[in-house]
C-alpha cells in the first residue's frame, strides 16, 4: 500500500496526480470466507479492520448492497464525544474516543479529526441539574467534563444569544474539550483502505438476500452474486438490521426512524466548536469547508425512506436561529435523512445470538458515528473469541429480557 | 409533510396537528402474572418495525385529542387508510416480506 504523506503529494504533483494507486480493490467473491460482514459502513469496515489486525483473521468479506460508507456513515453530523451518563455507555464511548485520538496516524489517512470541544447547553433549571449530574458521573469515570456558566459559554461562543430575554435562555452548559468532529466519509474510506491492505475483500453492489442456517449454525449468505459460504456472519446493517434478523426468524427490539440533518452554504469561519441543545432538538457545528452542519431530532414515525417531514426541519431551524440570530440569513444547501435503528433504551446491541456464528451490531440509533472505531474494536473481539468483549457485555440482546436496560435517553435520546 | 385523515373529525389535516404513537393493535396481556420474562419483554419492547405496510396509532393532539389507527407504507410514507380505535384495517400486507 502506498503511504500517504506530504512528500508523496509533492512527488505526485510532478505527474499531475495521474498515478495514484487505487485505494482498494474490487474483487470477485470467493466461495468461502471465515467471516462475512454484512454492511460496508464505518462500523462494518472497522470490524473487518480490527479482525484482521488484532485477531489475525484475514479471510473476511465485507458485503455491501450499495457503495462503501453510503448509508448513515454519509448522513450523520460527524460529532464525536463520550460524555454519556451511565458507566456501561460512557466506558464504551470513551474507549471509542481514545481510539479516535490515534486513528489518523494508525490508518495513515487524514480523518480530519478535530477535538474542538462540544457544548451541551442547559436552558432550564432541570437541564442544569441533569448536566451537573452527568458531568459528575463523567468525572467519576475519568472522562473530561466541565460545567460552564453562562458567562463562560458566552466567552467561548460570542455569537450565541445568551441574553436574559432570549427565547431559549442559556443557563450554562456541559463542556467536553476532547470531543469534536471528524470527516465522516474519510473514516469509512480509511478503514476500507487499511482493511483491504490486510487482505479483506470489499464486495460492493452485493446485496444479501438470505442468511442460510443449518442445525442452529450459520453456514453462509445468499447474495445477488451467488451463495457465499461463511464460518461466521456479522450483521452491521443499521436501519436494515431488522430485515436481516427476519431472514433467520429472529426479532430485534428495534424501530427504524428517519433522522434529518442539513448543511448550509459555505461561510467564513464563525463557529469553532460544537453547540448542542437537547432542549430544542438542535445542534450545529461548522465543517472545515465552512458549511454549518445542523442536525434535527428524529421524526416520530417509522420510516425506511431516508427522508423525513419538513416540519421537523422547520422546528430545528427556528430553534437554531433563536439561539444564533446571526444565522438568520444563511441559506441551506442540502437536507437529508438517514434511517436510525433505535432501541427502547437508546443503547446499542453488540451481541451473539442463539444461532451459532451469527452476530449483531445494531441499534445505535442516533449516535453510531462517534462509536465507529470503538464499536468495530469490541465487535471484532466478540466475533473472534465467540465471547463478548468486556465493554460489549452489557449491550447483550438478553438485556431486554433480564431487565438490565441502560437508560441513556437523557444523554443520547435526542441530540447527537 | 404527511396529510392525515382523522376518522373522528372526518377531515384531512396536516401532520403537525398529530403525534405518532407507535404500533397499533398491541394487546395488553390479560394475565400479566403468568407471563414469562420472554413474553413480557416481547410485549414491552419487541415491535414489528416492517419495511412496508405498518398499522400504527396517531393522536390528534391539536384537534379532537383522540387516538386512531393509520395504515401507512414505511418506505413510500403513503397513507392507505385511517380507521377508528377498535376497528380492524381493511388494507393488510399480502406481498411477501411485508407484515
Amino acid at each position: 500500500m502506498q503511504q500517504y504523506s506530504g512528500f508523496g503529494l509533492l512527488t505526485h504533483s510532478l505527474t499531475y496526480h495521474e498515478n495514484w494507486q487505487r485505494v482498494w480493490n474490487n474483487p470477485i467473491p470467493k466461495k468461502h470466507y471465515d467471516v462475512v460482514i454484512i454492511g460496508g459502513g464505518g462500523h462494518g469496515l472497522a470490524t473487518a479492520y480490527y479482525l484482521a489486525k488484532e485477531h489475525g483473521i484475514t479471510n473476511i468479506a465485507v458485503v455491501e448492497k450499495g457503495y462503501l460508507g453510503g448509508g448513515n456513515t454519509a448522513r450523520n453530523t460527524t460529532i464525536v464525544r463520550s460524555n454519556y451518563l451511565w458507566d456501561e455507555a460512557s466506558h464504551l464511548y470513551e474507549h471509542s474516543l481514545k481510539l479516535w485520538e490515534g486513528l489518523a496516524q494508525e490508518l495513515n489517512y487524514n480523518l480530519m479529526f478535530s477535538q474542538r470541544g462540544v457544548l451541551n447547553l442547559g436552558h432550564t433549571l432541570q437541564d442544569m441539574r441533569d448536566i451537573e449530574r452527568r458531568v459528575n458521573a463523567n468525572r467519576l469515570n475519568g472522562i473530561d467534563s466541565e460545567v460552564l456558566t453562562t458567562a463562560q459559554v458566552q466567552e467561548m461562543v460570542p455569537i450565541l444569544d445568551c441574553s436574559k430575554g432570549a427565547r431559549y435562555p442559556v443557563m450554562g452548559a456541559s463542556w467536553q474539550a476532547r470531543a469534536g468532529t471528524a470527516r465522516h466519509d474519510a473514516v469509512a474510506w480509511g478503514f476500507a483502505r487499511a482493511a483491504n491492505n490486510l487482505g479483506v475483500d470489499l464486495l460492493q453492489q452485493t446485496e444479501v438476500t438470505d442468511i442460510r442456517v443449518k442445525d442452529g449454525a450459520v453456514v453462509g449468505v445468499e447474495t445477488n452474486r451467488g451463495f457465499i459460504s461463511a464460518g461466521k456472519v456479522a450483521c452491521v446493517a443499521a436501519g436494515n438490521s431488522g430485515v436481516l434478523a427476519k431472514m433467520v426468524g429472529m426479532d430485534l427490539p428495534l424501530e427504524s426512524y428517519p433522522l434529518q440533518a442539513m448543511v448550509s452554504e459555505p461561510l467564513k469561519p464563525i463557529l469553532d466548536t460544537v453547540v448542542m441543545s437537547n432542549h430544542v432538538h438542535g445542534y450545529v457545528s461548522q465543517s472545515d469547508k465552512g458549511d454549518l452542519v445542523i442536525g434535527a431530532g428524529i421524526d416520530g414515525y417509522l420510516g425506511y425512506g431516508q427522508r423525513g417531514s419538513f416540519n421537523v426541519v422547520e422546528h430545528t431551524i427556528a430553534a437554531i436561529i433563536e439561539m444564533f440570530p446571526i444565522f438568520s440569513r444563511v441559506r441551506l444547501n442540502r437536507a437529508w435523512g438517514g434511517i436510525v435503528d433505535t432501541c427502547p433504551d437508546a443503547c446499542p446491541i453488540i451481541s451473539k445470538t442463539h444461532i451459532k456464528g451469527l452476530y449483531f451490531n445494531c441499534g445505535w440509533g442516533t449516535g453510531g458515528f462517534k462509536a465507529t472505531p470503538g464499536a468495530g474494536h469490541v465487535f471484532a473481539h466478540t466475533i473472534a473469541h465467540d465471547d463478548p468483549h468486556p465493554l460489549a457485555k452489557p449491550f447483550n440482546i438478553d438485556r431486554f429480557t433480564s431487565g438490565q436496560l441502560i437508560d441513556e435517553h437523557g444523554a443520547a435520546g435526542v441530540a447527537h | 409533510m404527511l396529510l392525515i385523515h382523522c376518522p373522528y373529525c372526518e377531515e384531512m389535516r396536516e401532520e403537525e396537528e398529530f403525534s405518532p404513537a407507535g404500533q397499533a393493535h398491541i394487546v395488553r396481556p390479560l394475565d400479566p402474572e403468568v407471563l414469562s420474562d420472554e413474553e413480557w419483554a416481547r410485549y414491552l419492547f419487541f415491535r414489528k418495525n416492517p419495511r412496508g405496510l405498518h398499522h400504527e396509532m396517531w393522536l390528534h393532539t391539536h384537534g379532537c385529542r383522540k387516538y386512531f389507527n393509520v395504515t401507512r407504507n414505511t418506505v413510500t410514507y403513503q397513507i392507505m387508510e385511517s380507521y377508528k380505535m377498535g376497528q380492524q384495517p381493511s388494507v393488510t400486507a399480502s406481498e411477501k416480506g411485508q407484515s
